[in-house]
């Protein structure tokens, strides 16, 4: 008995010496650590759970220790029959009642932050202002078509700080999920237009915050990352004036981007790409790329990464779109290294706006 | 595995009688050979995902690969481990433990098994034709009815006819258990497994339509070009995870409720106590069985069916814990006062009621819809998930196998190797599923092919795999007990744990016959009862006569490969038309075997009373 006790505390004691070591995890990815309404909504609701499984918790470990340690069998007494107690109505009833009276207290506010977060229709006061924006979830990436401010965007979804945004989500393909885990939980993005789902985001304050695909939707899944970008309501205008005013011809300074711009053309890149506020979305739009946090949503923004993804998508995310995409070249290599260069080198200076994360995240 | 009877046989005998078999007892031994290899291939798939996921950005299997590994280990584990292992137990103790001499139904008993077995077989043919299922064991559509291959077909055939097979199954034992009752054994003197066998087999009866229309709807979207769950042509995919779940969520009930059942046996036979709250455990079953049908939709808190919905379904599945702690109260109070004996079946028992009771607190978490928007779809629902079903199913799999070994096999596990495979299992299940819970919160989705590298995710997941193969090392160890076991084939008396119901009344293993004469009950624990106030023995209800047995039979197994010949015919008429002559000529092998069942009289023999008294029944 000794032996089988030590080894129990010893697993308690690993368990919080992990947990420790591991913390709570990254902050602007965990819900642990909420930094936005939505998030902190449900940490609440989450502790109170918490709190209650605990209690209850510590009442049926104690006994379940008492009794396995008080009415083990003895050795010198192995023909001791025990009482055959039947059952104890008293004892039957409070552990059916107390139980319920707990859930009693874990469903009312459950049951009012559900109706709260699915509170959609901004308050009348807020209803010219608000920003509701599109999304759609692709394989594997995602689309943000701001309403009404004639603004397109892909992967990096630019929101205001302090209020409430409104999201109609849908897909294009198949489920995905759309959550960002320390802002808010996360609803499903429904194909098709008869299941589209709305929720509203609000961040605290500026950063760049983690969103990850929650759905199961194809070999990329754990791929299909993307940020949000909080910045304060004033920047986040500006972001959008100079984003509608982006002119998709400009001809770029560097011969090379120059070079670059005519392979988007007459690579066929731009028959998916758009670049500007048209809402052509076959895939991400390129408008902003150069300020993209990350490069196909995973590796760092910057040139050597661009080339790779470029010359070689299908390593990179098994499964997606553009591979096998450019025109009539060499299937086994896409383009010369010389090509991905002039292309990355046009890319990665489409950089219209002054708002870009390096501000959220410098708040 | 074979027993001493079957080796002075031979080996091809011995394979003819368990392809013909109607006993319950070769059938259970069926279930248990098939549903544990099937474990052992789950295993093997849970384990290459634990690799792949122990480092980031690992590149040990490739996306494509890791998507049908995570499907097929779910659907293993599920439908063709899970459930097979239930049936295993169900099969060995219900007739016995009623004081029956078969179940109701001998040959749809041995057809429930092959349709199952073919089924199986058929999905995992699937790795070696072209690629398995891939989009997740709830195969949601669109992603499953455009998944390219032919995985999903095979999920598609190879469920449905294992379901068929479960399916008859379930309507067996609910009609076994209505009408082969010994007499005395009244509704509220049945065992509690034997109560919980009952009410799993009303789920099994409701909930498995379901899936068998869902499934359909499934086979012409991929198969005929019907456009059921394709909203791009008028479907609604939504329709799907509706009947999937209303099958999915009385499915973790059919599986556990068993095991609860069994629980309390083990519990009562090693305290020496009688069940504390006889009535309030049956009824926590019942009420348990009857909610599980209510509450499939908090598995689609984050669809978008509204917040009226999610509250509905959010209360409705809290409800559930209250029948499931009165269930775990009254099992520490069974122990109350009792003398508790630390066998090995009671150890796996102790150690699932505090790994079940996690289980249940992740369940009420999950339940709070609106705080499951942040739970859902993530490791904390993985973490909740296995801790029902291997801190309840897996753990009480072991236990009965522990518990029932010498009714199978008339043997005994070895009680040192049974707890030196119980440790590692352990505390590997509490190491790699405890800190899961805690990756999903800190935002890691499930069925991540890989975590991305800085993300604070690689302690957690490592940590993961260490005690996945903490897990296996349990496994082995179990595998190796069976082995030595069969090896030394020490033969065991009919009652070696001191038993309080009907089984442990008669030898192990029991004749085919089972019982000489059918047993008088005289209440609950009957054989208790008989050793506190009688001589010990089963009083016989009826004189010394004449046995009625059912004959072997090879028509189940022919009337199950017809289905899985048609599969391949099905699945593969999509590319070439002609390979509907394969499905027609599968069809025409079932219908065929059903047809020759139907015309030709198969009326079973007797065993004769004198052959009985001179012993001479046993094979």
């Amino acid at each position: 008995m000794k032996g089988w006790m030590g080894k129990s505390r010893v697993l308690f004691l690993f368990g919080i010496m992990l947990l420790t070591l591991t913390g709570c995890g990254l902050p602007n990815l965990t819900a642990l650590e909420p930094k936005g309404e939505g998030a902190d909504v449900i940490y609440d609701l989450m502790m109170l759970s918490v709190i209650i499984m605990v209690v209850v918790g510590v009442i049926v470990m104690a006994l379940y220790f008492f009794v396995l340690i008080r009415y083990r069998q003895k050795e010198d007494n192995q023909d001791y029959i025990p009482k055959q107690t039947e059952g104890n109505k008293f004892l039957e009833l409070l552990w059916t009642v107390v139980p319920i009276l707990l859930l009693i207290v874990l469903a009312v506010p459950t049951v009012q932050k559900t109706f709260m977060l699915a509170d959609t229709t901004p308050a009348e006061e807020d209803k010219e202002d608000a920003v509701t924006i599109e999304v759609t979830g692709k394989q594997y990436w995602w689309h943000y078509n701001y309403n009404g401010l004639e603004v397109q965007a892909s992967q990096d979804l630019y929101i205001p700080t302090g209020e409430r945004v409104y999201l109609k989500l849908a897909a294009s393909d198949v489920i995905h999920s759309f959550w960002v885990p320390s802002i808010s939980g996360k609803m499903d993005t429904n194909p098709g237009t008869g299941n589209v789902n709305e929720m509203w985001i609000n961040a605290y304050e500026e950063g760049v915050y983690y969103g990850k695909c929650a759905e199961l939707c194809g070999p990329s899944h754990s791929l299909m990352s993307f940020k949000v970008v909080a910045v304060s309501p004033e920047e986040f205008d500006q972001w959008v004036e100079e984003m509608k005013n982006v002119n998709p011809d400009a001809t770029p300074e560097s011969e090379s981007a120059q070079a670059g711009k005519e392979l988007f053309n007459s690579k066929g890149c731009i028959a998916c790409h758009a670049i500007g506020s048209s809402p052509a979305a076959a895939g991400p739009n390129l408008t902003n790329f150069g300020s993209r946090v990350k490069i196909a949503g995973i590796l760092d923004n910057n040139k050597q990464n661009l080339i790779d993804w470029l010359q070689h998508p299908e390593e990179i995310k098994p499964g997606n779109k553009m591979t096998g995409k450019y025109g009539n070249t060499d299937a086994d290599n896409p383009l010369t290294s010389e090509e991905a260069e002039q292309l990355s080198d046009y890319l990665l200076q489409l950089n219209p706006t002054e708002i870009t994360p390096e501000d959220a995240e410098a708040q | 595995m074979s027993t001493a009877t079957a080796q002075k046989k031979g080996f091809g005998a011995t394979l003819w009688d368990y392809l013909t078999t109607v006993d319950h007892k070769k059938i259970a031994i069926l279930y248990l050979v098939a549903g544990g290899i099937f474990f052992l291939a789950g295993g093997l798939e849970a384990m290459l995902i634990r690799i792949q996921l122990a480092v980031p950005d690992n590149d040990f299997v490739s996306a494509g690969l890791y998507n049908q590994l995570i499907t097929m280990h779910g659907t293993t584990m599920i439908f063709l481990a899970a459930m097979p292992l239930i049936f295993a137990l169900m099969n060995i103790a219900v007739p016995l433990q009623i004081g029956a001499r078969d179940v109701a139904f001998p040959f749809l008993n041995s057809l429930g098994f092959w349709l199952f077995f073919f089924g199986g077989v058929l999905l995992n043919v699937s790795w070696f034709t072209g690629g398995a299922p891939d989009a997740g064991w709830t195969a949601y559509a669109p992603l499953s009815t455009t998944s390219p291959g032919h995985g999903v077909d095979y999920y598609v055939m190879g469920l449905q006819i294992s379901g068929a097979g479960t399916l008859i199954g379930g309507i067996n034992f609910l009609v076994t258990i209505v009408n082969m009752r010994a007499p005395g054994m009244t509704y509220m003197r049945m065992p509690l497994f034997t109560w919980t066998a009952f009410v799993t087999s009303v789920l099994i009866l409701f909930a498995f339509p379901a899936l068998t229309v869902g499934l359909f709807l499934m086979m012409f979207d991929r198969m005929f070009g019907a456009n059921f769950f394709d909203p791009q042509m008028g479907g609604n995919h939504v329709i799907w995870e509706h009947l999937f779940w209303i099958f999915g969520h009385p499915e973790v009930y059919i599986l556990v409720l068993p095991i609860f059942g069994l629980f309390s046996d083990i519990i009562s036979t090693f305290s020496k106590k009688r069940l504390f709250g006889y009535s309030a455990m049956v009824f926590a079953v019942v009420l348990i069985g009857f909610l599980g049908f209510m509450v499939w939709a908090h598995h689609m808190f984050t669809t978008g069916l509204g917040p009226v919905a999610n509250s509905i379904f959010a209360i409705a599945t809290m409800a559930i814990a209250v029948p499931t702690g009165i269930k775990i109260f009254n099992w520490i109070f069974t122990m109350w006062g009792g003398s508790i004996r630390m066998t090995t079946p009671m150890l796996w028992t102790v150690a699932f009621i505090p790994s079940f009771t996690l289980g249940g607190f992740g369940g009420v978490m999950l339940a709070a819809a609106a705080a499951d928007y942040q739970y859902h779809d993530t490791y904390f629902v993985v973490a909740h998930f296995h801790y029902v079903i291997v801190g309840g199913v897996v753990f009480g799999v072991f236990a009965g196998l522990h518990y029932w070994w010498p009714k199978f096999f008339g043997t005994m596990l070895s009680e040192k190797l049974g707890k030196l495979a119980f440790w590692p299992f352990f505390i590997g299940f509490h190491l790699t599923f405890f800190i899961q819970h805690f990756l999903g919160l800190m935002g890691m989705p499930r069925r991540y092919w890989k975590f991305l590298p800085n993300q604070d995710l690689d302690l957690g997941n490592l940590v993961s795999t260490i005690g996945a193969f903490l897990m296996a090392i349990g496994a082995v160890i179990f595998l190796i007990n069976v082995i030595v076991t069969s090896v030394k084939g020490e033969k065991v008396s009919g009652d070696p744990w001191d038993g309080r119901t009907l089984e442990w009344s008669i030898p192990s293993p029991p004749p085919f016959y089972n019982f000489t004469q059918t047993p008088l009950v005289r209440g609950l624990d009957p054989l208790w009862i008989e050793k506190r106030q009688g001589n010990g023995k089963m009083t016989p209800a009826e004189p010394l006569g004449d046995i009625h047995m059912p004959n072997n039979s090879f028509i189940p197994f022919v009337m199950s490969l017809g289905l899985f010949i048609a599969g391949f015919g099905f699945i593969y008429q999509v590319d070439d038309k002609n390979w509907l002559i394969v499905g027609i000529a599968g069809m025409l092998i079932t219908l065929g075997s059903m047809f020759v069942r139907s015309v030709k009289d198969d009326l079973g023999y007797h065993i004769h009373k004198e052959d009985l008294e001179k012993g001479a029944g046993s094979e």
